[in-house]
């Protein structure tokens, strides 16, 4: 799919917001596949991806190797669980992959490895590493003369990581526009809230302070989203020179009212009566997505 | 004179960093595609060449080896042929999570360039010596790893890297090293994945890496002068993949093999070669010389060899050892009176 800057109006938010719900099943029943899985992490990144894949990045489902394609590193790479259904969704493999993920011998499990699955520009895991390698392909696409776009999707958790900091520094020095840094602020990690452990915030002065064209937006709001990554790329379209840092707020295991905002869910597994109550959660949830997409959208 | 080693007088004139640096600049010559990255270190690794024929190609991350090699990772799964150079411990130990996921896991063409490797950089003292660097390399799945025994060898060995598919790790001394191909890089006969035979022998294998060439070459001359034993010298300038026909030759033809290297004895060269020995199966004798499970005090890289008992005396005394012969026999004290 080319990239898509048509207007952003009520049928596309509608569009999309079917998307990221039809993914946030897939996210779930993934899971359930697997017998378990990162689900909070990756329902608090769901949206996120969703606008990346299905309105902003340039890729073609038919060539995943698409040498001007926007590059995609997924630094929080334990999200796998959501971001392996949108590849199987884009089709780039088939679901069958899924039906055994985090299985023996699968393709595809935890964490992605680049060189075994179709789409995935990077292999990651260890927190902290994103940056950099999205630094690596800006550089490579400044040196190609291309003007591909490249996007990082950090963890706000993952941000404790020192290694991060190089990298956003780098960035910086380096005048790279085409890259797009982004924290997914879902405000917990595995022991515990992100506050309470080891804070992060704030995260938006932060990466001013480190020469980032920065911007501060709700995570759940496709629109917002939308906005914020247009910006972006308006920005560096006009002559910006510095990387754009985009905090979006969210929360841990969004769509499920169970698991929202609840640090616990970082890892878990649902038996028959939680996955029913947790795909009713998800009717109620993208009616209310839908209802304030009619109201809002224009 | 600090961190000149003795061996300066019978030099290159190029330092084997220097060495490096001029490869460098020829494979940037030839090939689009080779980028430098450093972390606040040019000066010292002495890529200068390359800057100054290619600034646009070199990338000074400044203080961050982290990111220096996930930022290489990040150019070579884009098409390019990274060379990041560091010294060997921040290579080795602090960016070893980078090195392990970003680069061996993806399997990518990122040569790291590990300089002041072993106790060359002696008189900095252990944070900036690399004892431990070749097992830790020599673990990672998918990673050559390479040591050439000086300066015109490290010429051969770094052209020779930009084909071998995959990450490398190639280690190299600080400064000038003791000259064992004494005619510059034409005279290297330099296969990257053999050995190669420097002196020929039937009574014993000395088997070195990097600094323990020389150190084994001096020792089998005295030797052969001292006792009449002729031992082979087997430069093992690629760690990994290891050439296990030569240790087998060595083996069967000599049932003795002593090694030899400015590193800990756990998990480098001598492990290695015993790992070679042991899954042959045929009797031989044996002697790792290194480090033993000890971090080195300061000094001059010839003297932390000798205390560490890794020179050519601590070659000849431990061959002497296993062969059961004594040293000494031709000692002419004669004209001292």
């Amino acid at each position: 799919m080319p990239a898509n800057y048509g207007p952003f109006d009520k049928a596309e938010w509608l569009r999309l917001e079917k998307k990221a719900d039809e993914l946030r099943r897939l996210t779930l029943q993934t899971a359930i596949w697997g017998g378990s899985g990162h689900i909070g992490g990756a329902m608090s990144c769901m949206d996120i991806l969703t606008v990346l894949y299905y309105r902003i990045m340039k890729l073609d489902p038919k060539n995943p190797e698409y040498e001007d394609r926007d590059r995609f590193v997924l630094s929080k790479g334990h999200a796998a669980v959501g971001y392996a259904p949108v590849l199987v969704d884009y089709g780039y493999m088939p679901v069958e992959e899924l039906k055994i993920f985090n299985l023996t011998g699968a393709k595809i499990g935890m964490h992605l490895d680049s060189n075994k699955v179709k789409g995935v520009d990077f292999s990651t895991g260890s927190l902290g590493h994103g940056i950099s390698l999205g630094v690596g392909a800006a550089l490579a696409a400044r040196f190609r003369n291309k003007d591909y776009m490249t996007f990082v999707l950090c963890g706000d958790g993952e941000m404790n990581e020192g290694s991060n900091w190089e990298g956003i520094m780098s960035a910086a020095q380096f005048k790279l526009s085409n890259l797009v840094i982004m924290v997914d602020n879902n405000k917990c990690m595995i022991d515990g809230r992100v506050a309470d452990e080891m804070n992060i915030e704030p995260l938006d002065r932060k990466f001013n302070a480190f020469n980032c064209n920065t911007y501060r937006v709700d995570g759940h709001n496709l629109s917002e989203i939308n906005e914020a990554l247009e910006a972006a790329i308006e920005y560096r379209n006009k002559g910006g020179d510095k990387p754009t840092a985009i905090v979006f707020d969210t929360f841990k295991g969004e769509g499920v009212d169970f698991m929202k905002d609840n640090y616990l869910w970082h890892y878990g597994s649902l038996d028959d009566e939680k996955a029913a109550k947790a795909f009713a959660s998800l009717d109620a949830y993208y009616k209310e997505r839908c209802e304030r997409a009619e109201k809002e959208g224009k | 004179m600090g961190g000149m080693a003795y061996t300066s007088i019978e030099a290159e004139q190029l330092t084997t960093a220097e060495y490096y640096g001029k490869a460098l600049h020829d494979l940037g010559e030839k090939h689009a595609d080779v980028i430098a990255l450093t972390a606040d270190l040019a000066k010292s690794t002495k890529i200068a060449p390359f800057v100054k024929a290619f600034p646009e190609r070199l990338i000074n991350v400044g203080i961050a080896e982290q990111n220096m090699f996930g930022i290489a990772a990040g150019l070579a799964k884009n098409g390019f042929v990274p060379y990041a150079s560091t010294f060997s411990i921040f290579a080795a130990a602090r960016s070893l999570d980078q090195i392990h996921t970003d680069i061996c896991y993806q399997n990518v063409p990122v040569k790291i360039l590990a300089s002041h490797a072993g106790t060359s950089f002696g008189q900095a003292g252990s944070t900036h010596h690399a004892i431990i660097d070749l097992a830790v390399a020599r673990s990672l799945p998918n990673m050559t790893v390479m040591c050439p025994a000086d300066g015109a060898e490290a010429y051969k060995l770094v052209l020779a890297s930009y084909d071998i598919p995959g990450p490398v790790y190639i280690r190299i001394n600080r400064g000038f090293d003791a000259v064992v191909y004494g005619g510059g890089p034409d005279s290297v006969n330099f296969v990257w994945d053999k050995a190669d035979e420097l002196k020929k022998g039937r009574d014993a294998t000395f088997i070195g890496i990097g600094a323990g060439v020389y150190q084994a070459l001096q020792a089998a001359n005295m030797l052969e002068y001292d006792c009449d034993i002729h031992a082979r010298v087997l430069n093992m300038h690629t760690l990994k993949p290891i050439d296990k026909e030569a240790i087998i030759r060595a083996i069967d033809e000599t049932g003795c093999i002593v090694t030899v290297e400015d590193h800990v004895l756990q998990g480098g060269l001598g492990s290695a070669v015993a790992e070679v020995i042991a899954e042959y199966g045929r009797p031989c004798k044996f002697k790792m010389l290194g480090h033993d499970n000890s971090f080195s005090t300061i000094g001059l890289q010839e003297d932390l060899l000798t205390i560490a008992g890794i020179d050519a005396n601590g070659v000849a005394a431990a061959a002497a050892d296993l062969l059961g012969v004594k040293l000494g026999g031709r000692d002419n004290w004669e004209d001292e009176y």
